[in-house]
């Protein structure tokens, strides 16, 4: 047994036995219990050790070859694997509980395995081809068959499938330069691809308008699968890029590049959310926000700033995980989810109410939430870097803040005299409630993700020393 | 001698083709086209490919003409109307093509000498193909239109990158990209037209 067949392999088989069967419980068991079993082993299993358990001996091979190259995940990925599969388990049980767990579980497990497969390529540059790979995988799960194809979808389509020949190429160019570190023209070139390609992947502003369309078209829950994560595999495969090349991670100017690009992302969508009237956009623009979260974490050079790119990610795939569960929740319930349509909505869906205000402070970094602890550690980093940049870096939070305060006040106003109810069902209040009980378990223990982030930094060979 | 002329007469399909995508408004036209377009993208990538690899590449892409195709012959597609905020002139189109074809002719050594071996007639087609994909692109926006694009201009990519990469895995990859990009279109247009055959 290899760690590319029962990680990679394994995952797309189940997926694909998965799209035959046809009750929602039963599937989202299935999806669910894989995903836990995965992170299970990946927890307990040493890679490329012998496990002794009796008279039988088991070993995780790190690597197999496929077509003359390797896919490789050593032992130093396992914590990435927990954490991912890990989180997919959570989002597959929640499935159900959204309604959309024939749709999201088979393609969900598919797209998972192939974005992990884009960790474990070699050489790490085919990372590209395997995430398109895994953003077509996406397009059915995004517009149902029943349903005309909206603009968001189409976009989604055309702006990541525009990256990957940008990053391959910049990857080819990369390598021209690593050979004549002093052609600057060269220089140039690999680096304005290498940006062009990741501004596509990673929806870097102005390019992330599908975000907000997709939204409105598709299944929230759905859509914040994907949106907690593309943008975290496409992270660490750019910090593939920054690992490889020693002259990349030096570089004042991509730093500062950096920087500014995530800056620019947290303040459009901090002041975009601020002044939205429909809920969906407003997860849309705070995604957006979590996105300029990454890049300044990868931004900053000190010792533990990749310590605190790790340290962003559970947080961020919980607070998006209730986001989307509550979100979808409301949804099909309501056709509209402008602000004036949802007024009053806390009097009939208390839980799923609470789920979505919890999920945007938590995103704003409000105290004893999920999201608190990383964006303090975040804003003392970027303090010690840059004084403007702290408070750029404030004002975007305060943005997110002021949407989720308007949509607290929304969503609690009354409308006439209703009495209080509770809507949700019990598995959706299940679901709900251990989501919102992980956002303040995460903001007031943060210590308690410590095992799975601490060796994290090792997957890079540069970066994590 | 032969393989230069040979690939400069690919070059002229490409051009032919890709403005044929751009101009053209009958589908059963667009995807002959598309799959002459994957012929002239075999004999370049052939350049640099054994002929076994670069035949991946014709393979695939009729694949994917022929998903395209079939879905569309079963739906029976409605006359396309482009955007109102375009002008849409043949005439419009056929300069901008032109403006594509300077371009590509400014472009091409500068490239050229920046990949050194992988010859003009390379990089003349996969500049060109990856031009008018990209105005094929910006200027239409039916769910057929942006997949024959995003194929032009994956094939205009290939071409170049066959030059520099030549590992079987990247093949398989782009071989499946393809044909992946060909099944979802044929997806997309299905859910696009399905409804209104219904409703008719």
């Amino acid at each position: 047994m290899s760690a590319p067949i029962l990680w990679i392999l394994l995952p797309i088989l189940i997926g694909s036995f998965t799209l035959l069967l046809l009750r929602e419980r039963t599937v989202a068991v299935i999806g669910g219990g894989t995903s836990l079993v995965l992170a299970g082993i990946a927890l307990i299993v040493p890679i490329d050790e012998a496990l002794r358990i009796g008279p039988l001996s088991l070993k995780i091979a790190s690597s197999a070859s496929i077509l003359g190259r390797s896919f490789l995940l050593p032992p130093a990925d396992a914590p990435l694997l927990v954490i991912i599969f890990g989180m997919c388990a959570l989002w597959f049980f929640g499935a159900e509980a959204a309604g959309v767990a024939l749709r999201l579980i088979p393609l969900g497990l598919i797209i998972t395995a192939l974005l992990v497969a884009s960790i474990a390529v070699q050489p790490f540059l085919y990372a590209a081809l395997l995430i398109e790979l895994a953003v077509m995988a996406a397009v059915p799960l995004l517009s149902p068959s029943d349903q005309k194809p909206g603009r968001g979808v189409i976009r989604f389509l055309i702006y990541q499938t525009l990256a990957m020949p940008f990053l391959l190429f910049a990857g080819w160019l990369l390598a021209g330069v690593e050979a004549s570190p002093g052609d600057l023209t060269l220089t140039i070139q690999s680096t304005s691809m290498l940006g062009l390609g990741f501004a596509f992947l990673l929806a870097i502003f102005p390019l992330y308008t599908w975000i907000p369309q997709l939204l409105e078209e598709s299944s929230p829950y759905v859509v914040g699968f994907l949106l907690w994560l593309l943008p975290t595999i496409a992270s660490i495969f750019g910090m593939s890029f920054l690992d490889r090349y020693a002259w990349l991670r030096t570089s004042p100017e991509v730093l500062a590049g950096l920087r500014g690009i995530g800056l620019l992302m947290l303040l459009s969508g901090g002041l975009w959310a601020a002044f939205q009237r429909k809920l969906e956009r407003l997860m849309a623009y705070t995604a957006i926000a979590e996105t300029g979260f990454i890049l300044l974490a990868l931004s900053l050079t000190t010792a533990g700033s990749l310590d605190l790119f790790f340290l962003l990610i559970i947080p961020r795939g919980l607070g998006l995980a209730v986001w989307a569960l509550a979100l979808s929740i409301l949804k099909k319930e309501n056709a509209s989810l402008e602000f004036s349509s949802a007024q009053g909505l806390a009097r009939a869906y208390p839980l799923a109410s609470a789920a979505l205000v919890f999920a945007v402070l938590s995103t704003a970094g409000f105290p004893l939430l999920a999201g608190f602890p990383p964006r303090l550690a975040l804003w003392q980093g970027l303090a010690g870097a840059s004084f403007g940049a702290a408070i750029l870096f404030l004002i975007g939070l305060l943005g997110l803040l002021v949407g989720a305060v308007r949509m607290m006040a929304v969503l609690v106003m009354q409308k006439e005299e209703t009495r209080w109810s509770l809507k949700e069902n019990w598995i959706q209040r299940g679901m709900l409630g251990i989501g919102i009980t992980g956002l303040f378990l995460l903001g007031i223990f943060p210590q308690i993700m410590r095992p799975f982030l601490e060796n994290l930094p090792l997957m890079f060979q540069h970066l994590g020393r | 001698m032969f393989a230069v002329i040979l690939a400069w007469i690919a070059v002229l399909l490409l051009l032919a083709t890709s403005a044929g995508l751009i101009l053209n408004r009958d589908w059963r036209w667009d995807l002959g086209l598309l799959a002459a377009q994957y012929l002239g993208t075999f004999i370049l990538v052939a350049q640099h490919w054994p002929i076994g690899m670069a035949a991946v590449k014709l393979v695939t892409g009729w694949m994917a003409t022929a998903a395209i195709g079939m879905t569309l012959n079963a739906l029976t597609p409605r006359e396309e109307v482009p955007g109102q905020f375009w002008p849409r002139g043949r005439v419009f189109r056929l300069f901008m093509i032109g403006m594509i074809v300077v371009l590509t002719i400014a472009a091409t050594p500068h490239v050229e000498s920046a990949i050194p071996g992988i010859g003009l007639p390379v990089v003349a087609g996969g500049i060109l193909l990856i031009g008018n994909g990209l105005l094929h692109l910006g200027t239409r926006s039916e769910i057929t239109r942006v997949i024959y694009s995003l194929l032009t201009i994956l094939a205009g990519f290939e071409i170049i990158y066959a030059g520099v990469e030549s590992s079987i895995l990247v093949a398989a990859l782009l071989a499946v990209v393809n044909l992946g990009l060909g099944l979802i279109g044929a997806y997309l247009i299905n859910a696009e037209l399905s409804p209104e055959e219904e409703a008719a």
